[in-house]
């Protein structure tokens, strides 16, 4: 193996948080192992940004770039950056697991950071299970990595990201059939009170009505007030059926049809190591509870980036270094004078990248029943392919929680093991019941979060004998 | 269907079997965008109901891409990059524990 056997510190994910809370701590002499399920470092948000060129920031936008100077900071730094790597396992003693390469290993560290970053929150329409429907951050990842576009798809939510690929889409020369807007009018006035520290971001606010008004002037079609959304098609996605408040189904022909409703943290890791959570109830998700380091109520285990709370990537890099100052300081390599001088700048520009967020928050909150469905034939978790009406039909019994679910239908037993229902089963449970989503509580994740063969999990014990011998 | 926006650099390109058709991947495509780009849209049929599936998240956390390759079942097409020569098909139903040869409908 040519990571250390006892690093000082492992990172988990190599988005901005953990880019920069690795190279932040290696600056300093920490050894330092990065772990990254990708490829290639970058996270979602800068994936495939080593590659990036003069054509690909014209589609991309310049926003994309700020990932170059991490990538190439992380390459040019003593971090071992481990690409490839699934880690299904964090325990409370600092034990990382993970599979890399056809092998599982074990490595236990005296600080870890987990920078799992986001995910796209669940989108339960009729027919989003079928080939074709993807979610629109899937158009930007074949975007960024193989230059692929849909041509005439359609794309439907709420969101900034929904339309900045829409507006890449159209600087890339593609056209889209229509934005489908389901953003919700009532969410306008309760958006306003947070205008005030939002107009603070006012560069970031003018950057949306940018994106807005290019894609207008395209003369694409945008549908405003959109209040109920259906995939066509049976085997495969033909279009999209839609209702403007309570008006008639209207139909749009399209193989392609992009959903999105906002992002929300990956805690599977966070969970399934045991740290406390919290519900958001303005970001409609859970949180791990953190302090201003980023540590959790597990001791030598942070935090950091979207996986503790959504802030968008300029804030998660500045919440990866405060993290690193944090571990450094735990570590004894710096005195909590230098770390609070050192983390000075980064809680200013993560204080200036919050400002926008309770205003996005709320404007951009997706609709009760796009996030619990009304209909009942939905499907609701896609794994074990259970509908709404399944759900309930079980739920009616008088069930204590998600967990109790699982042992009656295997909700969220599938592969996925609750990525894509977890927050809409505990939102229908809470509805079908009258509780709120925090007393109904979330899916208890165990470890292994990603799945490893058998075969790897046997060798691990070979590995540890040849070790001890 | 997907198309490249950017031009073809072919030199630079694999070649990897998908059900006795060959499909050409680009530089830093997974197995899902290569066949996304050669327009195939079924990845897999589920377990329960033998319905069609496809990639959705494109980020490894759906599990909807799931696909066999080089004889290995579960694999996560979007997950792995496209080499010279892979062997990929469909994953329908649930998955076979064992050795490539013993899934039925394998071609080979």
């Amino acid at each position: 193996m040519s990571e250390p056997a006892s690093p000082d510190l492992i990172v988990v994910g190599a988005g901005p948080a953990g880019m920069a809370a690795a190279t932040t701590a290696a600056e300093a002499g920490a050894s330092v192992l990065l772990l990254d399920d990708q490829a290639k470092p970058g996270g979602q948000i800068y994936r495939a940004v080593e590659a990036a060129d003069a054509a690909s920031e014209a589609v991309l936008g310049p926003e994309y770039m700020a990932g170059r100077p991490l990538a190439a900071a992380l390459r040019s730094s003593t971090v071992t950056y481990v690409p490839d790597a699934a880690v299904w396992q964090v325990s409370d003693g600092r034990e990382v697991g993970y599979s890399a390469a056809g092998r599982a290993h074990l490595v236990r560290a005296r600080q870890v950071i987990l920078a799992t970053g986001a995910q796209e929150r669940p989108f339960p329409i009729p027919g989003w299970q079928l080939p074709g429907v993807m979610m629109a951050g899937a158009a930007q990842t074949l975007l960024k990595s193989s230059g692929l576009a849909a041509e005439g798809a359609v794309f439907a939510g709420s969101g900034p990201l929904l339309y900045l690929v829409v507006h890449q889409y159209l600087q890339a020369g593609v056209q889209v059939a229509a934005l489908l807007d389901t953003t919700s009018s009532a969410n306008r006035l309760p958006a306003l009170a947070h205008l005030p520290g939002a107009l603070r971001r006012w560069d970031m606010l003018g950057k949306g009505r940018r994106w807005m008004a290019a894609i207008k002037a395209s003369g694409t079609r945008v549908v405003s007030g959109v209040s109920a959304l259906k995939v066509l098609g049976d085997e495969r996605a033909s279009g999209l059926g839609y209702r403007v408040g309570t008006g008639p189904w209207r139909e749009i022909q399209s193989e392609h049809v992009f959903v999105h409703q906002g992002v929300v943290p990956n805690v599977n890791l966070s969970f399934a190591a045991g740290i406390k959570h919290r519900w958001d109830e303005r970001q409609l998700c859970w949180h791990p509870l953190t302090d201003a380091w980023g540590r959790t109520d597990l001791d030598g285990i942070a935090i950091a980036g979207d996986g503790a709370g959504i802030g968008g990537a300029l804030a998660a890099e500045a919440a990866g270094r405060i993290a690193a100052l944090g571990a450094l300081r735990e570590l004894g390599r710096i005195d909590a004078a230098a770390c609070d001088a050192q983390a000075r700048p980064h809680r200013v520009a993560l204080e200036r990248e919050g400002r926008l967020r309770p205003f996005l928050d709320t404007w951009f909150r997706p609709a009760d029943h796009f996030r619990v469905p009304v209909d009942d034939t939905t499907l609701v978790c896609r794994c074990e392919e259970l509908t709404v009406k399944d759900l309930t039909d079980v739920m009616e019994i008088g069930l204590a929680g998600p967990n109790q679910l699982k042992s009656y239908c295997r909700a969220g037993m599938g592969p996925c093991q609750g990525r894509f229902c977890g927050l809409t089963v505990q939102e229908l449970m809470a509805r079908e019941q009258g509780r709120t989503p925090e007393a109904v509580g979330y899916y208890r994740l165990r470890p292994p979060i990603k799945p490893v063969p058998f075969s790897e999990l046997a060798m691990l014990d070979a590995d540890d004998t040849a070790n001890d011998g | 269907m997907f198309k490249r926006i950017t031009p073809e650099s072919a030199a630079q390109s694999v070649a990897f079997d998908f059900e006795g058709r060959t499909i050409a991947a680009w530089p830093g495509d997974t197995v899902a965008a290569a066949l996304l780009a050669a327009g195939e849209t079924q990845f897999r049929t589920t377990p329960e109901k033998n319905r069609p599936r496809g990639p959705f998240c494109m980020m490894g956390v759906c599990f909807d891409c799931l696909m066999v390759i080089d004889g290995e079942p579960n694999r996560q097409a979007c997950q792995v990059l496209a080499t010279e020569g892979m062997r990929v098909r469909r994953q329908n139903g649930a998955a076979e524990i064992g050795p490539d040869d013993a899934i039925p409908g394998d071609g080979a």
